[in-house]
Formats: structure tokens, C-alpha cells, sequence
């Protein structure tokens, strides 16, 4: 008998407002058992929402969410159980020790202090679990909330934005911790992040939202074939030139950064459209200090989608 | 050992609360020190001194007026300080306790400064050969001075015609006796309004609320553990208190221990529910210590923890009666100094509990948990 793959969590349609402001917009996506998505956008996407939506911290204005078929209306001790997170910012209690911390929320799940050491183990906080939380740096506090988010081995795990802020060295222990928990296959995660590489590098599929709504969702390779016929001329010049000189027909967009002074081309083909360029910048005298011709990134894509950055 | 999210909840605040060296000053060292500066000042004073500023206008008057205290037995005394003399004389006598006058020849300009200063609560001078007192009539320390000199002058002080002095020795009627019950009750409410209260907004401000409520930990034991916590802390700090003033002022609970038990307990249960209901909204620190504070100062003024409140207009008192920390002070003191037990203090504990009780379930019903 064929097992029939069951959704670990499953959004319609859902839409949240507050007052005026429509956070979210009509979004859907589901999520298979062990799958590792991230929702990508730059802040007031709607990211941080939409995850304290499926936590239950916050109820959606319509639409449902069923997570292993239950919902936060009927069943909210189950999920309790089948859930575990780390929000975008705890600040734990300064005066408690790493490891009296995690026993604490330890305690909520009926767990002892064998699995308190365990999970210290895991994110690697052993040698400083007799630390105060105030004592302990950025990195090591999103790793004592990654410790308490492993506690009870949930089948999804929402990580909102977990390495934001934190130096180079201590994201990659973040990642390595996550990259692990993908090996054991038993656990489904949504990651929040506005780092594209760390979307890339953790994540099976990428959903990529902006104003409350989903632009676009797939696998890396999903998203950037399905814009595979476009390439990107970039150049930079101190010259004013007008916006309207490098359109037409097979230029999908011009994207100007007024900061760097980076202008973008979106081409359908570098081999084509180079030529008339650089004839353009000829005739017109433009002074080039900077020529780039490449493939579309997921950043180049983002910053199409979007017209900012990620970081914005 | 099974790992109990009750117990878990009241150790995080036990151990937030005595890792924090500046709580532990507030919470132990203050109220100690506080009732050893107040015993002191207050306290002790069978013999008083008094200093008087006296204005001489002309250089006659000096020899008119030593004739008119000359009833006082006065000795003319130098201040080794000021090298000034003064005129120093006693009044009253053991039963019913000594006061010592200098009366101090100054000038019209430092005699005003003394007395703005507080150092003399009157001016004398002499007025057509007659003494004259310029004082505060709203000063009682004043007016009694005035009667203490009058008599000393006219001769009569120490002859008391038709009245016997007895001092009366017994427990219960010193300043001390009034303080120290009003002290603890205060640090009843302190201790819980800004425990609890602070301690419940400062998690919702932190977030930490919101991790906590997105695990299967119950959110009245979250609540309880609050309360049950400040219990533990309030016994371990009216411990302290008290013994320190069993110790130096000899202090003792001449009513019901149990009674003060339950009492005390019925006062961490109405600070609470206060505290939970402040706390259930305020999602900023800020906006909290105000509101606290709003709380908290007028009670520490009106309850009478420091003096009577028998000093404020008659058509308040009964407000005053009203309030929390009123109703535990009042209780507190009945029981340590007038013998009280469970019958006279079962409406303090009713209220309180009642109050408490009341506030808690309005709290709870519009506690914000995210």
C-alpha cells in the first residue's frame, strides 16, 4: 500500500490586518514532512506574521492553517506539542543560568535534565551552560533559543529570523546546528531570514513574500529557470543618462541603485543585447567605470521582484 | 526527579530576585536601616535639648532680662564652638522627662536664621521690660516650648499642684511600636507590587511572554508561581526586619502569631491581585513604573507607617481606612501591640483576601498574553 504524503502544515488564503495595514495578504503554501523552507523579503513583508500565525500567536483575519491536520480553534495542547520556535527576539532572564533557562522551558514539556544536557550538547553551549544569560553574546543567546526550540524533538520547527545581526562566524555555527537537524529528516522548518545565502544553503524551497503577499515560491533552481531566458548587463557611470536610452524591446527592466550608482539591465540575452549596448554607450559618449555581464542571481530576481534589497 | 514547571517557575524568580545585589539592599538592608534610623530618632528621648534664640536690643535689656528668668536657677555656659555663651537651664524632672533650654543671645538677622533653619523654634525678646515669644502658632513644638519657658520664668515649673506624674513603661507605646508593624506592612505592598507587577510587564515587554505562552506550560500556574514566589520572599524579609527589631528594640508580637500569619499572607494576596490587574495590559516598562508608582504613594504617605494618620481632616479618615496598606498596617499593629487576635482583625482579613481575589479574576480576564 502507497503511504499518501500528509502535509505538515498547510496555509489558504490567509489574510491578516491590522487596522489600515494588510500584513498579509492572501497567501498560501504548504510544507512536506522534513522539508526546510525559508520566506525570504525584506522587513514588513510579512514574514514574522505569517510565522506567528501558524505558532498561534496571532489569529489570521481570514483563511485557514492546519498544521498535521489540527488547528490553533480546536486543538491548541496538541500543537503545543507538535510546534517549536524561536521568535525574532526573546530576551531571556538575565540573572538565570544557560542551563537553568532551557531546564526551565524543559519543565513545560515534562522533560528532565538528561535532555537539558543533551540539547546544550547539540548547539554546543556545554562549557557555558553555568553562564549567566546577560554574560552570554548574540550568538550564544540565538543558540540557547535553538536549544530550547530542539527540547522536544517537534515535527515543525519555525525559526524567525535566527541569525540576524550575528557575525559571520556564529551564523555558520547556526547553520551547521540547522544542517544537522536536516540529516535526521524528522523534523519540517520554516526559516525567516533577509540573508539570500542562507536561504540558499539551508532550505529545500524558498518562498519569496513582499507587502503580505507571495511573489514567488520553488527550489532555487526552480525560481531562477523559470527566469533562466534573463541575464543581466550591470555597469556603473558618473554620467546623467536618461532611463528611457537603454529600453527596449528585449530589456525587461532597468534597475538604477541611485547609492552605488549601479545600473542593472534585465536582458533576455547577453549575446544580443551587448552589441546594441555598447553601441548606445559609443554614440552617447558615456564613460563606463564599471561593466558586468552575468546570469541572474536570486538576488538580481528579488531586486526585480521587489525593487529593493533584502536587507532594506 | 521529575522536573515540575510549578517549581521551575518559582525558582526563576527566587533566583532572579537574590542574584540582584541592588534588590537585595532594597528589599533587606533598606527597611533595616530605615527602622534603626527612624528608632533612633524618634526613640530614647526621656531628655531633650532645645535651643532658643534670644534678641537683645539694647545693652540694658541684657541685665532686665536675666532678672526675669532668674526663676529658671539658669548657669551661664559657654559654646567650646561658637565661644558665645548661653544661659542653660532645666525643666521637668525624671517622671516626666527633662528638657534642656540654652537660651542663646544672637542677633535680630541669625535669630530669623535659626529659627528658618529649625534650630529654635521661637525668638524672644524684650518688649517695654516684658518678655515676648514670636512664634509659629501652627507649631506645636513651639507652643509647648512657650509653656515650658512661661512656667520655668514664673517659677512653677517643678511644683505641680494637683496632678502625679507616672511614666507609663509598658510595650507597645513607644514610636518604635508604631513603626515597626507599619514597616513590614509596607514592605509587604512594595515588595509585591513591584515584584509582581514589574516582573509580569518586564516579560511581556522582553517577549519572554510570548515563548512561554507558545509551550504547553499552563498560564495560571505562570500566574501562581508569581505569587507564591513573593510569599516565600516576603516572609524571608519581614524576618529579617523583625528580627532585627526583636533584637535592638525589643520588639515582640504580644497578640496572635497565627493571626499575624494569616494577616500577612491575606496582604501579599491583595498586592497581587493589584499587581496582576496593573500588569495585565501595560506592555511598557515605563508606562508601568508610573503606574505603580501611582499606586504605591499615596499609601506609603496616607496609611500612617510613618505617623498617625489621625493627623489628616477628619471627613478623609475614613478613606484612609479604606486603603490596603491601612487595613494591614492597622491589623499588624493591633496584633504586635495590643494583644489583637483572629477576632479583631477578621474583617482586615476578609477584605483583603476578598480584594485580592477580586482583582486577581479581573487580571486574568484581561491579562495580554501576546
Amino acid at each position: 500500500m502507497v503511504q499518501m504524503e500528509t502535509q505538515i502544515l498547510e496555509l489558504k488564503n490567509v489574510f491578516k490586518n491590522f487596522k489600515e495595514v494588510k500584513a498579509v495578504d492572501g497567501i498560501s503554501f504548504s510544507l512536506k514532512p522534513g522539508e526546510f523552507v525559508a520566506l525570504l523579503g525584506p522587513n514588513g513583508a510579512g514574514k514574522t506574521t505569517t510565522v506567528e500565525m501558524i505558532e498561534g500567536i496571532q489569529k489570521p483575519s481570514t483563511g485557514t492553517i492546519s498544521i498535521m491536520g489540527l488547528n490553533w480553534d480546536h486543538h491548541e495542547k496538541k500543537l503545543h506539542q507538535l510546534i517549536s520556535l524561536s521568535l525574532q527576539e526573546t530576551r531571556f532572564i538575565d540573572k538565570l543560568r544557560a542551563w537553568e533557562t532551557v531546564q526551565l522551558f524543559a519543565s513545560f514539556y515534562g522533560l528532565n535534565r538528561n535532555r537539558v544536557d543533551e540539547v546544550l550538547e547539540i548547539v554546543g553551549l556545554t562549557e557555558k551552560r553555568k553562564s549567566f544569560v546577560e554574560n552570554l553574546s548574540g550568538g550564544q543567546r540565538q543558540k540557547l533559543a535553538l536549544a530550547i526550540a530542539l527540547l522536544h524533538n517537534a515535527p515543525l520547527m519555525l525559526l524567525d529570523e535566527p541569525t540576524t545581526g550575528l557575525d559571520p562566524t556564529a551564523r555558520r555555527e547556526i547553520w551547521d546546528i540547522l544542517m544537522n537537524l536536516k540529516k535526521k529528516k524528522n523534523t519540517s522548518l520554516i526559516l525567516t531570514t533577509h540573508y539570500m545565502e542562507e536561504a540558499e544553503y539551508l532550505c529545500d524551497r524558498i518562498i519569496i513574500m513582499d507587502k503580505g503577499k507571495i511573489l514567488a515560491q520553488g527550489t532555487l533552481d526552480e525560481l531562477l529557470s523559470a527566469n533562466n531566458s534573463k541575464e543581466i548587463i550591470e555597469f556603473s557611470t558618473n554620467d546623467i543618462i536618461s532611463d528611457q536610452l537603454f529600453c527596449g524591446q528585449d530589456v525587461y527592466k532597468l534597475i538604477r541603485d541611485e547609492n552605488t550608482n549601479r545600473t542593472k539591465l534585465i536582458v533576455k540575452s547577453i549575446v544580443d543585447q551587448l552589441p546594441v549596448f555598447l553601441q548606445k554607450v559609443k554614440e552617447n559618449r558615456i564613460v563606463l567605470s564599471n561593466l558586468e555581464c552575468r546570469k541572474l542571481t536570486l538576488d538580481d530576481l528579488f531586486i526585480s521582484m521587489t525593487g529593493k534589497h533584502l536587507g532594506d | 526527579m521529575r522536573n515540575y514547571p510549578f517549581i521551575q517557575l518559582i525558582l526563576v524568580q527566587i533566583r532572579d530576585f537574590y542574584r540582584e545585589p541592588a534588590v537585595l539592599f532594597w528589599s533587606f538592608l533598606f527597611p533595616v536601616l530605615m527602622a534603626w534610623g527612624l528608632g533612633i530618632a524618634f526613640n530614647k528621648k526621656t531628655e531633650v535639648t532645645k535651643t532658643i534664640a534670644v534678641v537683645f536690643e539694647e545693652k540694658q535689656s541684657i541685665e532686665i532680662f536675666e532678672k526675669q528668668i532668674a526663676k529658671a536657677n539658669y548657669e551661664n555656659k559657654l559654646d567650646s564652638i561658637s565661644k558665645t555663651y548661653y544661659y542653660s537651664f532645666i525643666y521637668g524632672n525624671e517622671n516626666m522627662g527633662i528638657t534642656h533650654f540654652r537660651l542663646k543671645p544672637v542677633s535680630q538677622q541669625e535669630a530669623e536664621l535659626m529659627v528658618k533653619r529649625g534650630n529654635s523654634s521661637m525668638i524672644i525678646k524684650l518688649e517695654n521690660g516684658k518678655l515676648q515669644y514670636n512664634f509659629d502658632n501652627h507649631n506645636s513644638e513651639a507652643q509647648l516650648s512657650y509653656l515650658q519657658l512661661s512656667s520655668v520664668f514664673s517659677g512653677d515649673a517643678l511644683s505641680p499642684s494637683q496632678a502625679e506624674i507616672k511614666p507609663i513603661t509598658e510595650k507597645g507605646t513607644r514610636y518604635i511600636d508604631f513603626l515597626i508593624p507599619g514597616l513590614i506592612a509596607m514592605n509587604v505592598m512594595m515588595s509585591t507590587m513591584w515584584g509582581v507587577s514589574y516582573t509580569l510587564i518586564e516579560a511581556r515587554t522582553k517577549k519572554l511572554l510570548r515563548r512561554m505562552i507558545a509551550t504547553p506550560m499552563k498560564r495560571w500556574e505562570y500566574i501562581l508561581s508569581h505569587i507564591l514566589a513573593r510569599i516565600v520572599l516576603c516572609f524571608v524579609e519581614a524576618t529579617i526586619i523583625f528580627s532585627f527589631a526583636y533584637y535592638y528594640f525589643d520588639i515582640t508580637i504580644e497578640g496572635s502569631f497565627l493571626a499575624f500569619i494569616v494577616l500577612f499572607i491575606s496582604g501579599i494576596l491583595a498586592f497581587s491581585g493589584i499587581s496582576v490587574l496593573m500588569a495585565s495590559r501595560t506592555s511598557k516598562t515605563q508606562v508601568g513604573n508610573g503606574l505603580i508608582n501611582l499606586m504605591v504613594m499615596p499609601m506609603m504617605l496616607l496609611s500612617g507607617i510613618y505617623f498617625s494618620y489621625y493627623n489628616f481632616p477628619d471627613i478623609i479618615i475614613p478613606f484612609i481606612q479604606a486603603l490596603p496598606l491601612t487595613m494591614l498596617a492597622d491589623g499588624i499593629k493591633a496584633i504586635f501591640n495590643e494583644s489583637a487576635g483572629f477576632q479583631q482583625v477578621w474583617k482586615y482579613i476578609l477584605v483583603l483576601n476578598s480584594l485580592g481575589l477580586v482583582t486577581f479574576i479581573l487580571g486574568l480576564r484581561f491579562y495580554k498574553w501576546y
